[in-house]
């Protein structure tokens, strides 16, 4: 077993910082955790992956002292440590910026960075105002971020917002920092900046643990990988010697050789869908028009803020037009509510699933058949419990959902399951023009390719998507065309199979 | 997590940890049953037949407008206009039903027929309802505000209409003769014919929970209401109609109140409302949203029922009475939080 300093070192390799040893983690059912080691360097990215349910998070967890680990020694520079809150492992410079920020957002950034630790004016007991300005000033003036202090955090986007909560580890004089998945809700630009400042924290001598699903990002920032599976140790290998098709094997424990399913390369005709001069009235969008054809995966690229979401919202009803018009299969339509918007044979699936998709506490059978109620009618205005059971029981194979039961909670499914729930509650609409913002956030791998597969099938049988996504791989995988949006305007149309993702790069940027 | 753990013998302190949660889970129970199993031994009366009765004599009395609030906590909500709406029906059906022949009738006009006052007391509370409804869905206010206003403002309505009145001397044929009409004994103790109206209302409210749309559209909204609004759930409505139901129940529970009392008065309805959500709480009907059965709000209204006799059979003062009420609502929802936060 590995004791001693930070000043011991493998054979001339960097010091070890951080050492997980063969920590365990069971609940009731379940061994979450078995075994599992891990080692991180002083001035290196430690890419830590796996699908959802690997035991990423649990292993993190335990490193927090959220979980209490069952067995197993975590050592931080060669002194045991077992934390029993996230400020203690603060204190001791083990800081996690975490995927959804907890963060006071009604409160100002410097606010949120000292919170708990105000600066006091002397010996008065009052907040220094002015400490706490010059302190968060000189921290971002370190990291090159160009956020001011004063500003209230729900007024900025969420990659600014992350730039805080990586200030604020930073404060802490932090030597270990792990990021869970830090680049979900980042556009390029944003995501090249992330990285430039995780690179001046590897170069200040800090272990970065790098939480991710994105093989590019992993391969381009990390040195070293470590791999989980069903709560194991899989492999730890230098990222220089890994390929995205040996880390998807090795994660999903099988060989997976395409990312994406076969093309659907049929020849389209006749609009589905026309829009014109689409604008908002509250939000940025202006002059947006397009056509989608019958059976056609229309892709929506853009960077962060560029309209994307603003757009499908603007179609599905679920924000208000400012002008414009729609006309579906040559007759006009509205679409001034989602209401409206399921009676014309619209269906959207929203960006944020946990805020805006899925309703958790309730049942599989509850959230599949909500939009279809009218159609579960037994005698007069009653349910027909058989009815909602078959509807259920049809969309759970049809999307392939994994769940135990009908009757189980939806927040005990995983985020791919999730996700299928909420594609069979569309498709018990029999919608015609499928909206997806984001369809494969939070899902992983395999179930990634499975929900390809499904909006493919679904253009087959003839229904249109419109796809947004920040994804571009995604969206030059599987679309048949890709609008490119940029500061609320049409930048641009490409071919998805033969455009690349400079192209598209290029397009965004017109108006940003 | 996929790794079960199949044949692997479950530990000892596992097992511990599962039988304190289960005791946990149950405490309520639990306390509530040692509670009765002390009364019982100190008043060996409480359990008999006619006590029995009569305490699912009072739950009746109190049940609809608990299933009523219920639906408005499954909301995320509350109804804080409950008490005062029982009061104002209370004294609508108690001036329409008077007795003709009484010195100094509130109305001059006849009487009614009985059950046209039944629809226009549940009228008149499904209107209160509405407003609140409207309000809530409309303006985005939050329910505890609005029905903190909708219930001063019917107070003052009833206050000036009737001038803070007792109206009694009411019809035997809407008192005696219907409302509190003895169907039949069980022993000695009579049972009363809204024991049975209350047992229909809850079976109604069964159906509309869990057999029609608009019950699993609340649960919906309750739970995510963003998400039901994107699936295509005409929120506005579900929450109108939602408070408007409960104004219903507000309304029934008024025509049996002043019937059981034999007279409305200014207090009738007082403090009723606070009673029937922690009735609803100690049920398992969650303030998180999206939670609550029939079955739950049923064994609320019972249990607390339950409590409030025992202590009446302690000879305990009524005083002493609200601080054991408060300290039952206050471990009630301490253990129904417990349930939704993430086990560590």
């Amino acid at each position: 077993m590995w004791k001693g300093g930070a000043r011991v070192r493998e054979d001339g390799d960097a010091p070890v910082l951080l050492s997980i040893e063969n920590v365990s983690k069971r609940f009731p059912g379940v061994k979450a955790l078995d075994r599992v080691s891990m080692t991180v360097k002083a001035g290196t990215v430690h890419a830590l992956m796996g699908e959802n349910g690997a035991g990423k998070s649990t292993l993190m967890k335990c490193l927090f002292g959220i979980y209490a680990k069952d067995e197993g020694h975590i050592y931080l520079e060669g002194n045991e440590i077992r934390f029993r809150s996230a400020r203690e492992a603060l204190d001791s410079g083990v800081a996690m910026v975490h995927q959804e920020l907890n963060q006071a957002l009604k409160r100002s950034v410097m606010d949120n960075i000292w919170l708990g630790r105000y600066p006091r004016m002397r010996n008065l007991p009052f907040v220094s105002e002015r400490k706490m300005l010059a302190d968060t000033a000189s921290i971002f003036g370190e990291l090159d971020i160009r956020v001011n202090p004063k500003t209230i955090m729900s007024s900025m986007p969420v990659s600014q917002r992350q730039m805080v909560e990586i200030a604020k580890a930073v404060s802490f004089h932090s030597k270990v920092i792990v990021f869970d998945e830090p680049t979900s809700s980042l556009t390029e630009t944003e995501v090249e900046h992330l990285f430039r400042i995780i690179r001046a924290l590897r170069d200040r001598g800090c272990g970065i643990i790098y939480i991710s699903h994105k093989m590019e990002e992993i391969l381009r920032i990390s040195d070293e990988v470590t791999i989980m599976r069903d709560g194991q140790w899989v492999a730890t290998k230098p990222a220089a010697e890994l390929t995205m098709n040996e880390i998807i094997r090795l994660m999903v424990g099988r060989e997976m050789s395409n990312r994406f399913p076969p093309r659907d390369s049929r020849a389209l005709e006749g609009a589905v869908l026309e829009a014109e001069n689409l604008s908002g009235r509250y939000s940025h969008l202006r002059g947006v028009s397009f056509k989608l054809k019958k059976g056609e995966i229309l892709g929506v690229a853009g960077l962060d803020g560029s309209g994307r979401t603003e757009l499908l919202e603007n179609l599905f009803g679920s924000a208000a037009r400012g002008s414009g018009s729609l006309t579906k299969s040559g007759r006009r339509i509205h679409n001034r509510s989602p209401r409206e918007a399921i009676a014309n044979g619209f269906a959207m699936v929203t960006e944020e699933r946990r805020a805006t998709g899925i309703m958790d506490i309730l049942t599989v059978r509850e959230n599949t058949t909500i939009s279809c109620l009218r159609k579960c009618r037994g005698i007069g205005p009653f349910l027909s419990s058989r009815k909602i059971a078959q509807k259920t029981e049809w969309s759970i194979n049809a999307m392939r959902i994994k769940t135990p039961k009908q009757t189980t909670k939806l927040r005990s499914l995983s985020g791919g399951n999730q996700q299928k729930v909420i594609f069979g509650r569309w498709a018990l609409t029999e919608p015609e023009i499928f909206l997806l913002d984001e369809p494969t956030r939070g899902v992983d791998v395999g179930a990634k390719y499975e929900i390809y597969q499904l909006i493919i099938q679904m253009a087959r049988e003839g229904k249109s998507v419109v796809m947004a996504s920040s994804e571009m791989p995604e969206l030059l995988g599987i679309c048949h065309r890709i609008l490119v949006m940029s500061g609320g305007r049409l930048a641009g149309e490409v071919d998805a199979g033969r455009a690349t993702q400079e192209e598209i790069m290029t397009l965004a940027a017109k108006y940003a | 997590m996929a790794a079960a753990n199949n044949g692997s013998r479950t530990s000892t302190r596992e097992r511990w940890t599962r039988a304190g949660d289960f005791l946990l889970d149950h405490a309520m129970i639990i306390i509530i049953l040692a509670m009765v199993v002390y009364i019982q031994t100190q008043r060996p009366a409480f359990l008999k037949t006619a006590s029995i009765v009569n305490i699912i004599t009072l739950t009746a009395s109190r049940l609809p407008m608990a299933l009523g609030i219920a639906g408005a906590i499954i909301l995320t909500g509350t109804d804080l206009s409950a008490g005062r709406t029982v009061g104002l029906t209370a004294f609508i059906s108690a001036i329409f039903l008077q007795k003709l022949d009484v010195a100094g009738r509130f109305l001059q006009s006849a009487a009614l027929p009985l059950p046209m006052v039944l629809l226009m007391v549940m009228a008149v509370g499904g209107l209160v309802g509405a407003v609140n409804g409207f309000c809530v869905a409309n303006f985005k206010l939050h329910p505890f505000i609005v029905t903190l206003a909708t219930q001063l403002i019917i107070y003052g309505a009833y206050l000036t209409v009737s001038g803070a009145k007792q109206i009694s001397s009411l019809d035997a044929r809407y008192t005696t003769e219907f409302v509190t009409r003895t169907l039949f004994r069980i022993g000695t103790t009579s049972v009363m014919s809204y024991v049975v109206f209350s047992a229909i209302v809850t079976a109604v409210m069964w159906v509309v929970w869990n057999k029609t749309a608009f019950g699993k559209n609340m649960f919906a909204v309750g739970s995510n209401e963003e998400a039901a609004r994107v699936s295509g759930v005409n929120v506005t409505m579900t929450v109108i109609c939602v408070f408007m139901l409960a104004g219903a129940t507000y309304g029934y529970t008024g025509f049996v109140e002043a019937a059981r009392l034999g007279a409305s008065t200014g207090t009738l309805g007082l403090n009723y409302e606070l009673d029937a959500i922690a009735a609803c709480v100690i049920g398992g009907v969650s303030f998180i949203g999206g939670i609550g059965k029939i079955s739950g709000v049923i064994l609320g209204v019972f249990l607390m029922q339950l409590i409030i006799n025992g202590m009446t059979f302690l000879g305990i003062s009524g005083n002493t009475t609200y601080i054991i009420k408060g300290l039952v609502i206050l471990v009630a929802c301490a253990i129904d939080m417990r349930k939704y936060l993430s086990k560590k």
